[in-house]
């Protein structure tokens, strides 16, 4: 996934938890970058026709920015969902976001051609927790890995 | 979450090999199910010699990765939980013609080239010290992509010829 997706991802999700636009500050914060960063590359999704960016009030998702980031986040999705699955990893969200850059969309393909998804994702992704809500019954987070 | 492309350990630098051979294992396993599926007929010796040669050297490449694998003190992923895993699946992923079969076979190429382009620059990019010698395991990987390389243009030059 590159970093474009990643913070179309990230958008959506925000928008999703808000309501709303997403705060530039909120979303330097989510991907631990600079609010310079994220400004920069706002600017570029912008001039992609992938969002639109309010001052005072944050980005928002265009049709088509909405489209790819929910491709980004079924990528994401099968990426958990493979750790699991195959890999048998049980920090699989701690994984799954240091992986998430280098798997782009066909690998992420490939990989789902081996795992049990379900079809409503990626409507199962629970934001906040940074999960798919039915991996997430299936594996609940362990009290050790909650507080870190 | 975070928007770097950097590999900060021996452990993630062995999770995208092992990534690396399921990718080979998938195609190692789908190029076999491809050929007991389709009937004679529609598989002519030309495509029948591309899938068999893919298979094999899927099979090469994943023996190469296991190799450094096994020297960052990581498990493999044995070829027959993948195989398993193929055809469980393949039933709803299967191509559903001859073309389908030439366009999975380019697909699975391609995927596999820039997948290998994305972790050696990864690879690049990152100030870690590895276990095992930085030159040598790029150079093993650059070694697969370009026969993956050859392996697109193999699938290209079929499907044009025909």
């Amino acid at each position: 996934m590159n970093t474009a997706d990643q913070y179309l991802k990230a958008i959506y999700l925000i928008q999703e938890q808000e309501n709303g636009p997403a705060a530039t500050g909120r979303l330097a914060d989510a991907l631990d970058v600079s609010p310079a960063s994220a400004n920069e590359m706002i600017g570029k999704l912008e001039g992609r026709g992938l969002a639109d960016h309010e001052k005072y009030k944050g980005v928002s998702l265009t049709d088509e920015g909405i489209v790819r980031a929910r491709e980004a986040l079924r990528n994401y999705c099968i990426i958990e969902r493979f750790l699991v699955e195959v890999l048998e990893v049980e920090e699989f969200r701690v994984e799954a976001r240091q992986l998430e850059s280098v798997i782009d969309d066909n690998v992420a393909d490939r990989l789902d051609t081996i795992i049990d998804r379900e079809s409503e994702c990626p409507d199962c992704f629970d934001p906040e927790a940074d999960v798919c809500t039915l991996l997430e019954a299936e594996y609940p987070l362990a009290d050790s890995e909650a507080a870190d | 979450m975070s928007v770097t492309r950097q590999i900060r350990s021996d452990h993630q630098l062995a999770r995208l090999l092992q990534i690396g051979m399921v990718l080979e294992e998938v195609v190692e396993a789908r190029a076999a199910k491809h050929v007991q599926e389709l009937d004679d007929e529609a598989l002519d010796d030309e495509v029948r010699a591309l899938l068999e040669h893919a298979a094999e050297e899927s099979a090469d490449h994943r023996r190469r990765l296991e190799a450094l694998v096994a020297e960052l003190d990581a498990e493999s992923v044995p070829f027959d939980q993948i195989e398993a895993l193929v055809e469980a699946q393949y039933g709803q992923t299967k191509p559903e013609d001859f073309d389908g079969v030439l366009y999975d076979q380019l697909y699975n190429e391609e995927t596999a080239y820039k997948f290998y382009d994305d972790v050696i620059d990864a690879i690049e990019a990152s100030e870690a010290r590895f276990s095992i010698d930085r030159g040598r395991l790029v150079e093993t990987l650059a070694s697969i992509r370009e026969e993956e390389a050859d392996g697109v243009k193999e699938v290209t030059d079929l499907m044009e010829a025909r």
